[in-house]
C-alpha cells in the first residue's frame, strides 16, 4: 500500500541528503530503510499537551496506525504544558545523560522551540530528509522552514498548521468588528463582554501581538530580533490601545482568564460574548462537545490574523530517534493530516500542499466537513507570520509591568 | 536491631532526597547552572525576582492566605467540638465530613468555583427570578485579588483534615470526664470544653497544624483555579517561571523556590509567635471564671460553620456530578438544557491503565510508609523513647514546598543515573506519604495501654507475637484510616508523579490534570470524579473492615 | 511436674534521678504469698514494674531476682515466667474468651481444648468459650484473667491491686478464689496493695513502704 509514493519520496530526497549530518550512533534519515529497520520495535514517547480529548484521542489513533505499520510503540505523555518535556530534557542535560533521554518526541513551536534549540537541546538536522517532507512544498511555503521568524534547518517536522480566529455568539452580537479599533469601540458599548488570556499564556501573547501588527504602520521591524532602542516607540501605539481597552473588559480588566480554555468557558456561561481562539475549528468542536452554544460563528479581522505552525522536535538525547522519525514522517502522510483535518475527529489543519499531492490524497481532504461555525479556508484571510520571539517576550515582559501590580 | 535503625531509614528516605533536591535548587538561585552557561556564583537572579511586577503582593498573599486559612479551619474544628455533644446531629455532621477528606484538592476547587461564580450555580438558582439577571454579573469573585476565593477552597479541605486530626488525639485527654468536671463547677457545656480540652488538645495537633500553614502557603493546584491572577500567589508565578519557555528565567525560578521556602517559614514562625501570644494572653481567660459568656454563639456557631463548610464541599462535588452529564448549558438555567453520557463514554476507555497506575503506585508507597512508620513507632514504644526532637525531620517534606526541591531532584535522580520509572515515582510518593501516615498514627499507637502489651508478655507472648496477635489488631481500625489518609496523598499527587516518572506512569491525577489545561469542564468533571472515586473506596474500606472484622466483639467497635 | 521453685529477690534497689525509692531483700516460697503495701507513689507499682520487666528507663535498679537456679532480672519479660495479675482484667477485646484463655496456653501443651474446658468449668463459665469478652459482668471478666493466667503455666505470680476495682460483696469471692487457687499451684505469689483486707486473705508475710 506504501510502495508506490515511497519510491517517489526517495527519489526526491536524494538532493537533501548533503544535510543529514548523523550522529555517532544516530539514525540517518536518508539511508530510510536502515531507520525504518531500527525503528521496529522501539517504544516512542511522545510528550505532547494533553489537554484536549479530541486531539488525545487523535494520538491514540496514530499509535494504533505505526504500531500496525511500522511496529513502533507509542506511548502519548500528556503534558499540561509543553514546557514540562523541555525541563525534563534540560534536567537529563544537567545531570549528563546523553544517549538515554526519556522524551523522544515533543510537539512544539515558536519560543519553547527557540529555547531548546539555543541551548543545543535538539537533534538534527533531520526534518528535511524525511520522505513526506517535499509534500509540504517548503520552498513555496516559507512557513515550514521559519518558525517565529526562527530558521527551522531541519530539527524539527512540520506537523499543523493553526491560525488566530476571533467567534461570537450570533444571539448576543449583531455585527462582529472588523479590526482592533472598531474591536474597542464595541467593548466600549458593551463592557465586560470581551477579555483575553492573560500574558504570557500563548493565545493572550498573540492576542496583544495582533493588537501590535494592526496598529503599527511598519510591521517589518517585528520579523528580527528586537533592538532594546526600537521598543518603547514601535509598541506606543499597543499600549495606548490597552490601556484604552481594559476598562472595558471583563471584570474591568482587573483580572483575566488563564488560558483559552478558560476564556471559552466565560463565553459558554454567556459572560462574554466575543473571545478567540488559536484553532480554526474551536468554536465547532467546542458546539459538538456542549461547550458552546450552536448559535456561534468565527470570523476574521480585515487585515489577517496571526498564524503559525506547530512542529515535531526530537531532543539530543533522545533514546529512540529512530521510531521519532518514523512516527514524524507517518504524521506528515496524507492520510495522517486528513484524518486530523476532520472536525469529526479534531480538526487542526494540514501542513500539506494540495499541488504536491495526487489527486486520490487530495480526494481525502476535499470531502472533509468542516462544521458549522468553522470558515472556509478561502474566507480565513492572509496569515500574520509571528514575530521574532525576542519581541513576544518583551512584549510579554512590558505587559505585565504596566498591568500586574 | 533492624528495628533500631528503622527511625534512621525512615528518616534518611525523606531527608536525603529532600537535601538532594533543595541543594540542585539554591545552585541556581545563586547563579549555578552549567548547562545553561551558568558557572559563577552571583546575585542577579535575586535582583531579576525582586524587580518582578507584583512580587511583593504575591508573597503577601502566600503568606496571609496560609495564616488566615489556618486560623479559620482551626477554629472552625475548635467551635464545632466545642459544641458538640455526641447526639446523632453531631456524629451525623462528624460522618459526613470524613469522605470530603478523599476529594483532591483541585477537584474542590473546581466544584467551588462553579458554585460561586457570577455564572455560577448559586447565581443561576436565583436568576433571573431574584435577581433578574439574564445575563452573568460583572463581579470579580472567583480570582479576587485578596485571595478570598482561595481561602476558602482551602479551607474546605482542612477542616476535615484537622477535624480528623483531633479525633484522633481527643480520646487519650478524656474529654468527657473534663467537661463534666468543670460542669460540675457550674461551667457550660461548650465554654468547659474550650478552656479545659482545648488547652491540652492543641499541643497534640500542633504538628497537624504546621502541615496545614505549610501547605496553605505553597499551594499550586488550588492557587491556580481559585487564586488572584493579577498578580498570582507566589508559588504559582514560581511554576511558571520554571514552566517559562525562556530558559534564562530558570534562575529566578530558583531563587524564586528558595524564597517560598523563606516565606513559609516566616509564616510558620509567625504562628509559633502567636502561639507564645495567646499562651500568655489566654492565661487570664481560662481562669477569670467566666462560665457561659460566649456559649450560645458557639454552640450555634460551632455547629453552623462546620456544617456550612460540609454542604459547600458537598454542593461543590454535586455541581461536578451535574456538569460530568450535561449538555450545552446557557445562563441562567438552573440545570442543563440536555444530558448526555457523552463526556463519561469518551474518557472511561482511556483510564484503566492511569487507574491501575495510581492504585499501584498509592498502594506501593503507603504499604512501605506504613512498614517504615510502624516499625519507627515499634521501636519508639519498645525502647520507651519519649517523642524526640527528631521528630521535626520527618515533616520536612510537609513543610518545604513541593516547587522548592521537586525541579532539583530530577537533577539529582538523573546524576545517579536513576531513569523515570515506577518505582521513582513511588520513591516520591513516600517523601508525602509517609508523613502523613506518621501524623495520622504516632497518637493512636503511642496512646494505646501498655499493659495490654505487658499483659500478654506475662502470658509468654515473645515481643513479635505480641505485636502481631495484640498491637496489631488493636490498632486495626487507626491503622487502616492513617492508611487511607496517605493512600489519599498519594492519590493527589500531581508533580512528583509527572517529574519523577517522566511522564511515563501516567496516573488519574496526571490525566486530571493535563485534562484540566484543556479547560472543558464536563471532561474535568468526570475525571475529577474518578480521581476521587479510589481515595473514597479507601476511606470505605477504612471504616468497614474493623466494623466486620470485630462485628462480635463490642469493645473494638468503640476504638476509634 | 517439678516442685515449684522459690522467688528469691536479692538485695534490689530501686532509685529515680539518685534517689532511693525503696529496697527489699526477701524470699517467697511456693504457695506463700508476699504482700507489699504502702500508699501511692511509695514505688510499689515500680517494684512490680521491675520485677516484670517493664521498668520504664527512668528508674534505676541494682540487685538480683532468682528463680530457682534461672537469674530473672537480665530476661526479657516474655522469659521470666511471672504471671501479671492487674487491676483490671485486661482480656484482649479483639479476642473470644477461648481466645484470651488460649493465648495464654503454651504453644506445646497437648490437650489445649480439654484444658480450657476444664479451666472454665472451675469458674463456673462453662460454655462461654465463644463469648465476647465485652459482654461478661465485671465478676466474670476477673474470673476468666485469672483462669488466663494460670494457663499460661507461669512458675511465680504477680498481683497488682487485683481486687481494688470489684464492687464490695465480689471482692470477698475473688480473694478467696485467686488465693485458693495459687495455693493449690503451689506458686510463690507477690501481692501489691494498699488495702488491708487483702493483706489479710493473703494471709502470708506483710512489707511496708513508704
Amino acid at each position: 500500500m506504501l510502495k508506490p509514493c515511497h519510491t517517489r519520496r526517495l527519489a526526491s530526497i536524494a538532493p537533501l541528503l548533503a544535510l543529514a549530518l548523523p550522529a555517532v550512533a544516530a539514525p540517518d534519515p536518508s539511508d530510510w530503510q536502515s531507520v525504518l529497520a531500527q525503528a521496529e520495535g522501539q517504544t516512542v514517547y511522545w510528550n505532547a499537551w494533553g489537554g484536549e480529548a479530541r486531539t488525545n484521542a487523535y494520538i491514540e489513533w496514530v499509535a494504533q496506525q505505526v504500531d500496525e505499520r511500522y511496529g513502533i510503540e507509542l506511548v502519548h505523555v500528556k503534558l499540561g504544558d509543553t514546557s514540562e518535556a523541555v525541563s525534563r530534557v534540560l534536567a537529563e542535560k544537567q545531570a549528563g545523560n546523553d544517549d538515554a533521554g526519556s522524551v523522544d518526541m515533543i510537539w512544539i513551536n515558536g519560543e519553547n522551540f527557540a529555547a531548546m534549540k539555543d541551548n543545543d537541546l535538539l537533534f538534527g538536522p533531520w526534518a528535511e530528509s524525511l520522505p513526506n517532507y517535499p509534500l509540504t512544498d517548503p520552498d513555496n511555503t516559507p512557513a515550514v522552514r521559519y518558525d517565529w521568524t526562527i530558521p527551522v534547518e531541519g530539527l524539527e517536522s512540520p506537523w499543523s498548521s493553526s491560525q488566530v480566529v476571533f467567534y461570537y455568539d450570533t444571539a448576543l452580537v449583531e455585527e462582529p468588528p472588523d479590526n482592533m479599533p472598531e474591536l474597542l469601540d464595541w467593548a466600549a458599548q458593551n463592557p465586560g463582554e470581551f477579555t483575553y488570556p492573560q500574558v504570557p499564556n500563548f493565545l493572550g501573547n498573540a492576542f496583544i501581538t495582533q493588537a501590535l501588527l494592526e496598529l503599527s504602520d511598519n510591521t517589518e521591524v517585528f520579523y528580527a530580533p528586537m533592538q532594546e532602542d526600537e521598543f518603547d516607540e514601535a509598541t506606543a501605539p499597543l499600549w495606548a490601545y490597552l490601556d484604552e481597552l481594559h476598562p472595558h473588559l471583563w471584570r474591568s480588566g482587573r483580572a483575566f482568564p488563564s488560558n483559552s480554555a478558560d476564556l471559552r468557558s466565560l463565553m459558554g456561561d454567556s459572560e462574554i460574548s466575543i473571545a478567540l481562539s488559536f484553532s480554526t475549528t474551536e468554536a465547532s468542536g467546542a458546539i459538538a462537545n456542549y461547550e458552546l452554544p450552536d448559535t456561534v460563528r468565527s470570523y476574521v479581522h480585515d487585515s489577517g490574523m496571526i498564524g503559525n505552525i506547530s512542529f515535531m522536535a526530537i531532543p539530543y538525547n533522545a533514546e529512540h530517534k529512530a521510531g521519532a522519525m518514523v512516527v514524524a514522517n507517518y504524521l506528515m502522510s496524507p492520510e495522517a493530516q486528513a484524518e486530523k483535518q476532520d472536525p469529526e475527529v479534531w480538526g487542526s489543519n494540514t501542513v500539506l500542499s494540495m499541488e504536491q499531492l495526487s489527486a486520490e490524497e487530495r480526494a481525502l481532504f476535499d470531502d472533509i466537513d468542516l462544521g458549522i461555525a468553522t470558515l472556509p479556508p478561502s474566507e480565513l484571510g492572509k496569515v500574520l507570520g509571528q514575530p521574532h520571539p525576542s519581541w513576544v517576550d518583551a512584549l510579554a515582559e512590558a505587559w505585565q509591568t504596566r498591568y500586574v501590580n | 536491631m533492624l528495628l533500631r535503625l528503622a527511625p534512621w531509614i525512615l528518616i534518611s528516605v525523606l531527608v536525603v532526597p529532600l537535601a538532594a533536591g533543595l541543594l540542585m535548587v539554591i545552585l541556581p538561585a545563586f547563579g549555578y547552572l552549567p548547562v545553561l552557561g551558568g558557572e559563577t556564583f552571583h546575585f542577579d537572579a535575586w535582583q531579576a525576582l525582586w524587580q518582578r511586577p507584583g512580587l511583593y503582593r504575591s508573597i503577601l498573599l502566600s503568606y496571609a492566605s496560609g495564616l488566615i486559612t489556618t486560623l479559620v479551619a482551626l477554629a472552625i474544628v475548635a467551635l464545632f467540638l466545642a459544641a458538640s455533644r455526641g447526639t446523632w446531629l453531631d456524629r451525623g455532621i462528624r460522618r459526613l465530613v470524613s469522605p470530603l477528606l478523599a476529594i483532591p484538592h483541585a477537584a474542590v476547587a473546581f466544584g467551588l468555583a462553579f458554585l460561586i461564580a457570577p455564572s455560577g450555580l448559586f447565581v443561576r438558582w436565583v436568576s433571573p427570578g431574584l435577581t433578574g439577571w439574564e445575563r452573568p454579573p460583572d463581579a470579580l469573585i472567583v480570582n479576587d485579588p485578596l485571595g478570598l476565593s482561595l481561602m476558602a477552597g482551602l479551607v474546605l479541605k482542612e477542616v476535615p483534615f484537622l477535624l480528623l486530626m483531633c479525633l484522633a488525639a481527643l480520646p487519650q485527654l478524656d474529654p468527657e470526664r473534663r467537661v463534666t468536671l468543670a460542669r460540675s463547677l457550674g461551667y457550660s457545656a461548650n465554654i468547659a470544653w474550650l478552656k479545659s480540652v482545648f488547652p491540652v488538645l492543641y499541643p497534640l495537633i500542633r504538628l497537624p497544624v504546621y502541615a496545614v500553614i505549610a501547605y496553605a502557603t505553597s499551594v499550586v493546584d488550588m492557587a491556580m483555579i481559585l487564586g488572584p491572577t493579577l498578580p498570582p500567589t507566589l508559588s504559582v508565578s514560581i511554576l511558571g517561571w520554571f514552566n517559562d519557555p525562556d530558559l534564562d528565567h530558570r534562575y529566578m525560578a530558583s531563587a524564586g523556590a528558595v524564597l517560598q521556602l523563606g516565606v513559609t517559614l516566616a509564616a510558620l514562625l509567625t504562628w509559633w509567635l502567636g502561639e507564645q501570644c495567646v499562651k500568655r494572653v489566654s492565661q487570664g481567660w481560662l481562669i477569670n471564671g467566666a462560665r457561659n459568656t460566649g456559649s450560645m454563639a458557639i454552640a450555634v456557631g460551632g455547629r453552623l460553620l462546620l456544617t456550612t463548610t460540609t454542604l459547600l464541599a458537598i454542593s461543590a462535588i454535586g455541581g461536578l456530578v451535574i456538569f460530568s452529564v450535561a449538555g450545552f448549558w446557557r445562563f441562567p438555567d438552573a440545570l442543563p438544557g440536555t444530558f448526555t453520557l457523552d463526556h463519561w463514554q469518551r474518557i472511561l476507555p482511556s483510564v484503566t491503565t492511569p487507574l491501575l497506575n495510581t492504585l499501584s503506585v498509592g498502594l506501593a508507597a503507603t504499604l512501605s510508609a506504613a512498614v517504615m512508620v510502624v516499625a519507627t513507632l515499634e521501636n519508639a514504644v519498645r525502647h520507651h523513647l519519649p517523642v524526640s526532637r527528631s521528630q521535626w525531620l520527618l515533616y520536612l517534606p510537609l513543610i518545604v514546598p513541593q516547587v522548592a526541591f521537586l525541579f532539583g531532584l530530577v537533577v539529582a535522580a538523573e546524576s545517579i543515573n536513576v531513569r523515570p520509572q515506577m518505582a521513582l515515582v513511588i520513591a516520591a510518593h513516600l517523601l508525602f506519604v509517609a508523613p502523613y501516615l506518621y501524623l495520622s498514627l504516632s497518637e493512636a499507637y503511642r496512646r494505646l495501654d501498655p499493659r495490654w502489651m505487658q499483659a500478654a508478655h506475662s502470658l509468654g507472648a515473645s515481643p513479635w507475637r505480641a505485636f502481631w496477635q495484640v498491637r496489631l489488631p488493636l490498632l486495626l481500625a487507626p491503622l487502616l484510616t492513617a492508611c487511607a489518609v496517605s493512600l489519599a496523598v498519594s492519590i493527589g499527587q500531581y508533580l512528583p508523579t509527572l517529574l519523577l516518572g517522566g511522564g511515563r506512569v501516567p496516573t488519574i491525577t496526571t490525566e486530571a490534570v493535563a485534562m484540566a489545561s484543556g479547560g472543558n469542564r464536563r471532561l474535568i468533571a468526570v475525571l475529577a470524579l474518578l480521581q476521587a472515586l479510589l481515595p473514597f473506596i479507601g476511606f470505605s474500606l477504612a471504616l468497614l473492615i474493623p466494623r466486620l472484622a470485630w462485628a462480635k466483639r463490642r469493645q473494638m467497635r468503640g476504638v476509634a | 511436674m517439678t516442685p515449684n521453685p522459690t522467688l528469691l529477690i536479692q538485695q534490689v534497689q530501686i532509685t529515680l534521678h539518685g534517689e532511693t525509692l525503696l529496697a527489699i531483700d526477701r524470699a517467697i516460697a511456693p504457695g506463700e504469698v508476699l504482700t507489699v503495701m504502702g500508699p501511692s507513689g511509695s514505688g510499689k507499682s515500680t517494684l512490680l514494674a521491675y520485677l516484670a520487666g517493664f521498668m520504664s528507663p527512668v528508674f534505676k535498679a541494682q540487685g538480683q531476682v532468682f528463680l530457682a537456679n534461672t537469674r530473672l532480672d537480665t530476661l526479657p519479660a516474655e522469659k521470666r515466667g511471672l504471671g501479671l495479675l492487674f487491676q483490671d482484667p485486661l482480656l484482649f477485646p479483639h479476642l473470644s474468651v477461648g481466645g484470651n484463655l488460649r493465648f495464654g496456653i503454651p504453644q506445646r501443651t497437648a490437650n489445649k481444648q480439654a484444658q480450657l474446658a476444664q479451666a472454665l468449668h472451675q469458674v463456673g463459665l462453662s460454655g462461654y468459650e465463644d463469648r465476647d469478652p465485652a459482654t461478661l459482668s465485671g465478676g466474670q471478666q476477673a474470673r476468666v484473667a485469672l483462669m488466663r493466667l494460670l494457663l499460661s503455666q507461669p512458675r511465680a505470680v504477680l498481683l497488682d491491686e487485683p481486687f481494688s476495682k470489684l464492687d464490695t460483696a465480689l471482692r470477698q469471692e475473688m480473694r478467696t478464689l485467686v488465693f485458693n487457687q495459687l495455693r493449690d499451684a503451689g506458686l510463690p505469689a507477690l501481692l501489691v496493695t494498699h488495702d488491708h483486707a487483702d493483706t489479710k486473705a493473703a494471709g502470708g508475710p506483710v512489707i511496708e513502704l513508704g
